[in-house]
């Protein structure tokens, strides 16, 4: 072990084993969050082709449901986020049906300034509703606990997050592949003119596709308020737009792309903090920076294909 | 008829500064600051414009050319002991620290500056269409604020700067906003501007007609940014502090605001809703504080202002999508078609 640790200090600059793999389980930790919520980008975007702007606003808003859950009503910490969750869902609905469904047969530019209005909507309702000061998101001490490897000692919820977030993943998986829910919203995705002439109820499937992303959305927010327990309405605007770079590296409209991209985005993030401290300034430019990079030489991502385009 | 109207135009100039004259001997400073405002979103309100409205490239990077243009005529205006003041974490990079130039030529340059690095976003960047255009944008614009945040020695990092010279008065603001309408009108009507609206409306057509697309779109995006380059300048000179976290996305929505109600793809429209959201916010205002109606007293709750604001922004986009203007102008033709009792003037179909 000394051997092993003598010579990953060489490669490294210095940085030994055990503090290495805090960064990463930290990276892995933090990918599986932008997974999460870049699964909800991807399936609007697949469907709609639609930025949805609001969905880093729509993780904001669990964190609240999830508060005052806790701090006012006094709920156990599980029935509380459960019903954030579904709470969230919901919301996910009324935005698509007030913001978004009007608007369907729009230019797109309006849709997406529908998007960004809708986010701003939602920020300053939190602002105005919840005060605009942070809050502390209520801790559970079963999943904040502490355990020692060693001379390191990691949350535990470092482990859960990427496990929670693999359990859902293959849910998700299971849903759209082999139930009928998941077929119609595959077949709204390829075309939803033709699946509604087929039989689909499109108007149900995009609401319950936006159900689904904004509670996987809802579930990445708990479990970041968890990590990070410091809530505010403006907390969605940098993890959501960093879920959304995933998708984009990812390849957006693939899921198993978006959660590469989380990944990727995760533990770049913090590994290039670890190796470059003096960039540490520069961390929330990095994600945008990676996402100009893809853009320009595959705009696609790494999972996706080339689409051409009609005449 | 053509001299008729452009007589009739030079009147309006005219009535124009001797309302600006006659607002400056009246009305007092907060007033004052609110006409200064209208002017500066006209002039930023249009560089979008010219790049989101004509020229259908949805660009959501504005807030970065403005910081662009802001920190410049900040830095080349300021005194050297004020410079000194505020970069006490880290002194200030050396030939900057005593360079000095005239408010106009500070401006200008922030331009210049704001519209190379528009060129030099906009070279890559506009190969991307629709959405990932609009992402690489903000991108960008996020980029541009990260590193203004960490040039400690440049733009004094987060701590902003403070006590830039309040050179910008109601002169210079409506002055630059009429020679950016002036500029700006006639870049629309000349064959680079039928060239934008060509391919705002199809680019493939507009392609296969001869137009240089990556030449046209280029050229929109980097006369775009230099006048919001200038427009943040003259905002920071307004303001009299900035600091990186005034760019934030915030701002563009601010912009994009005035265009769509306004209308994507109208000067007129741009003007008129850059004044009607700018008065419109200070009006709300009384949203934030506490009203008393008869024995009633409400209390005020912050952030309320900005709630309606954003509200009005989706009615609009939700039941009103094209805007006050939509792609119309008002213009002296259009006038004269309200007011004369002729018939059409040609005879035709009124078009």
């Amino acid at each position: 072990m000394m051997n092993l640790n003598a010579v990953f200090q060489y490669f490294t600059n210095g940085m030994d084993l055990g503090t290495f793999l805090q960064h990463l389980t930290n990276g892995i930790s933090l990918g599986s969050l932008y997974a999460l919520v870049a699964i909800g980008y991807t399936m609007v975007y697949g469907t709609l082709r639609l930025i949805n702007f609001a969905h880093g606003d729509v993780f904001m808003m669990t964190t609240y449901f999830a508060f005052y859950g806790v701090s006012t009503f006094m709920l156990p910490w599980y029935v509380s986020f459960i019903l954030a969750v579904i709470l969230t869902g919901a919301l996910g609905m009324l935005l698509e049906k007030g913001a978004y469904r009007p608007l369907r047969n729009a230019p797109k530019i309006s849709i997406m300034i529908s998007a960004i209005g809708a986010s701003f909507l939602l920020e300053n309702l939190a602002v105005v509703l919840f005060g605009g000061r942070p809050k502390a998101f209520p801790s559970v001490k079963v999943l904040t606990d502490s355990v020692q490897f060693g001379s390191v000692s990691i949350q535990k919820l470092t482990f859960v997050i990427p496990i929670v977030t693999i359990i859902f993943l293959f849910g998700l998986l299971y849903l759209l592949n082999h139930t009928k829910t998941g077929m119609a919203m595959r077949a709204v995705a390829k075309d939803y003119e033709t699946a509604g002439i087929m039989g689909v109820n499109v108007n149900l499937t995009i609401s319950q596709t936006f159900a689904i992303g904004s509670m996987l959305a809802a579930v990445g927010g708990i479990m970041w308020g968890l990590k990070f327990p410091q809530i505010a309405p403006l907390m969605g605007v940098m993890p959501g737009l960093k879920a959304f770079i995933a998708a984009v590296i990812g390849g957006i409209g693939n899921i198993k792309g978006a959660v590469i991209g989380g990944f990727i985005l995760g533990i770049g993030e913090i590994m290039i903090v670890a190796f470059l401290p003096s960039l540490s300034g520069y961390r929330d430019a990095f994600a945008f920076v990676f996402l100009i990079v893809i853009l320009l030489f595959k705009p696609t991502g790494i999972t996706g294909e080339k689409i051409a385009e009609k005449v | 008829m053509k001299q008729k109207k452009t007589l009739l135009t030079v009147i309006t100039i005219f009535v124009l500064f001797a309302l600006v004259y006659l607002a400056d001997q009246t009305l007092d400073p907060y007033k004052m600051r609110i006409l200064n405002l209208c002017a500066i979103y006209v002039v930023l309100g249009l560089s979008m414009n010219l790049i989101n409205g004509f020229t259908g490239l949805f660009s959501l990077g504005h807030a970065g050319f403005m910081a662009v243009g802001a920190y410049t005529t900040a830095i080349l205006t300021m005194p050297d002991v004020v410079k000194g003041q505020n970069f006490f974490m880290a002194p200030m990079m050396k030939p900057l620290d005593t360079a000095h130039v005239p408010f106009f030529l500070a401006l200008l340059i922030s331009g210049i500056l704001a519209g190379v690095v528009g060129y030099l976003i906009g070279a890559p960047a506009l190969r991307l269409r629709g959405d990932y255009l609009a992402i690489a944008t903000l991108g960008f614009a996020e980029i541009i604020r990260v590193v203004f945040t960490n040039m400690q020695s440049v733009t004094n990092g987060a701590l902003g700067l403070k006590g830039i010279p309040v050179s910008a008065n109601i002169w210079w603001t409506f002055g630059v906003a009429l020679v950016t309408v002036l500029v700006i009108g006639s870049l629309i009507n000349s064959s680079y501007g039928r060239a934008f609206k060509a391919i705002r409306e199809d680019e493939i057509a507009a392609e296969s007609m001869g137009i240089n697309l990556f030449k046209h779109k280029v050229l929109a995006f980097t006369i775009g940014a230099f006048f919001a380059g200038i427009g943040g300048g003259l905002l920071g000179s307004l303001l009299g502090t900035i600091d990186p976290l005034m760019f934030r996305f915030f701002l563009t929505f601010n912009v994009l605001l005035i265009i769509i109600l306004g209308g994507m793809g109208s000067i007129t429209g741009t003007i008129i809703s850059a004044f009607i959201i700018t008065i419109g916010g200070e009006l709300l205002r009384f949203l934030d504080e506490s009203m008393t109606i008869g024995n009633l007293v409400i209390p005020g709750i912050s952030g309320m202002r900005m709630v309606v604001f954003s509200a009005l922004l989706m009615i609009v986009v939700l039941f009103f999508n094209r805007g006050i203007m939509g792609t119309k102008e008002l213009s002296w033709d259009s006038f004269f078609n309200k007011f004369s009792k002729k018939p059409l003037a040609k005879g035709g179909n009124k078009q």
